[in-house]
């Protein structure tokens, strides 16, 4: 492998502080495979760290089938999450902080136990949470366009750029996640509609797969970090003057303004 | 919009839908020869075979919307939905195995069917008043069909052919609207066992009673009331899929359960 991890780390770091699209790494680098993106991806979030971010929790990306298929890969993607990315309840998107952002309704987990390990299922992600909530993960690819390959937006750190969560939440615990209605609508306008097994069949399995990879890398998550487990529905852009609202039977409403 | 075609001309496509219901085999589209063809024809002509078929001893248990997601308006141009009657006849059980010879070219979507206590009438009908004369909700499937050449489809034809219903599955649990938003109802809907859609109820119009109400009001000035015990399909909650020999299909509703059919083999 003669790709240069920490050069083209820099190339993503650079493109989220400028605020400008970068091209594909696999353009330079068509050898980059998956687990040197990954690699890429520990060193495009550990220099947020070093920036003086603490890690707070993960995010799945690629969880439909359709989307897999359309970026010919066969099995979903993580990133990691930072608290420079969190939005709480009730605050505003502002969007000249982002390159060309984008949101899609998620159920999200807050975890009240360490989960680690290549054995964990479904059930064990539901026994490890304290709470699930209704949340908006906002993307904003570094590849102008969000033209990238699987490896590309794996190093790219899963798109990820921030999440808000709704007010709510509720133990998951007796409520089947796999059924759970979700509505996506901006500024009114309804735009999809979708049930929790959108995401690998269910919101808990694909969390489990997630933990799963992640032991493999030697990589586990903590008591009180959050989980974005997956889009239920294809993202949407958008601009200043926007609001998106995801609606979840049970779950509740989260609602972000844009500016 | 108005009617172009003279009723001696709606009689005789409706005579050719029923025909073609009779020996399955499917007939060219009527907007082929008459592009100007709009709504108003499709509904007389849909009225003269709906005609002929209760004639035969059909009896009409209620009514299915179509068209009624923004995706399936933009494909056929139009800002509204459409509606047709379901026939006793074509009801089928929770389980049921369906007849494939029945159907030309079947498809099939998973829908929230709501049961109607009272009767329901427009033309000021609301999603509240819907709601009020609301016994429950249903888990369903609907297998639309096309009496038309290939789904070669523009709306009058659809409109005319029963807007494409071909048969319907509902459960037997009518759930009554306590404490849930109809519009958030999940749906997962699998094929052969595997996963291929999702949606929920806000796919269907918005909301499965504002179609109810949307329905009621379109038949008020028919002089048509909804009564009590009508079944009305609301609408896909998700893009139709195609139906093969053998094949199984199961929709299951948070709040509603599941509904499950079988395809006979050949």
């Amino acid at each position: 492998m003669t790709v240069h991890k920490h050069d083209i780390a820099h190339r993503l770091i650079d493109a989220a502080f400028h605020r400008k699209a970068t091209t594909p790494l696999t353009d330079d680098h068509p050898d980059l495979d998956v687990e040197t993106a990954y690699e890429v991806q520990n060193a495009v979030v550990q220099a947020r760290v070093d920036g003086g971010a603490a890690i707070i929790g993960a995010k799945l990306g690629l969880t439909s089938a359709a989307k897999q298929k359309q970026m010919n890969v066969t099995e979903p993607l993580y990133g990691w999450l930072t608290d420079d990315m969190q939005l709480d309840t009730g605050e505003t998107l502002v969007c000249s902080k982002y390159i060309q952002p984008r949101c899609e309704p998620e159920v999200a987990f807050l975890l009240a136990h360490d989960l680690e390990g290549p054995h964990v299922l479904a059930a064990h992600v539901i026994a490890a949470t304290a709470l699930v909530f209704p949340a908006i993960d906002i993307l904003d690819s570094r590849f102008a366009g969000y033209k990238f390959t699987g490896p590309d937006v794996i190093a790219d750190n899963s798109s990820c750029a921030g999440f808000v969560f709704g007010g709510q939440g509720i133990d998951p615990r007796g409520i089947d996640l796999r059924l759970i209605g979700c509505t996506f609508e901006k500024n009114g306008v309804l735009l999809a509609t979708a049930a929790g097994a959108a995401v690998l069949g269910h919101p808990a399995s694909a969390v489990a797969w997630m933990v799963r990879r992640m032991a493999e890398r030697g990589q586990g998550l903590r008591a009180g970090q959050v989980v974005m487990a997956g889009a239920l529905t294809e993202a949407v852009a958008v601009s200043p003057g926007d609001t998106v609202v995801a609606r979840f039977d049970r779950l509740g409403t989260v609602e972000l303004p844009c500016r | 919009m108005s009617v172009s075609l003279s009723s001696e001309q709606a009689q005789m496509f409706g005579d050719a839908l029923y025909d073609a219901r009779r020996t399955g085999i499917p007939i060219p589209a009527f907007t082929d020869d008459l592009p100007e063809l709009g709504m108003e024809d499709g509904y007389a002509i849909q009225q003269h075979l709906v005609s002929r078929l209760l004639a035969d001893g059909e009896t009409i248990c209620g009514y299915k919307l179509g068209l009624t997601s923004a995706p399936m308006q933009q494909l056929l141009g139009v800002d509204s939905p459409d509606f047709g009657p379901v026939f006793a006849s074509t009801v089928y059980r929770d389980g049921a195995e369906l007849p494939v010879d029945r159907f030309i070219a079947p498809r099939i979507e998973a829908e929230i069917a709501v049961i109607l206590d009272r009767s329901l009438s427009g033309p000021h009908c609301t999603p509240a008043n819907a709601y009020s004369a609301t016994r429950g909700l249903a888990a369903s499937l609907e297998i639309v069909d096309s009496r038309i050449k290939d789904w070669k489809i523009k709306l009058a034809d659809t409109v005319a052919d029963l807007a494409s219903n071909g048969a319907i599955a509902l459960s037997s649990l009518v759930v009554p609207i306590d404490d849930f938003d109809p519009r958030l109802v999940g749906m997962v809907f699998s094929k052969n066992g595997e996963v291929i859609a999702s949606g929920a109820g806000a796919a269907a119009l918005g909301d499965p009673l504002a179609a109810v109400a949307w329905l009621a009001n379109t038949l008020a000035p028919m002089g048509i009331t909804l009564p009590a015990g009508s079944v009305i399909m609301t609408g896909a909650l998700h893009a139709m899929v195609p139906v093969a020999p053998g094949d199984v299909f199961r929709a299951d509703f948070d709040r509603l359960g599941p509904i499950t059919i079988r395809m006979a083999s050949e």
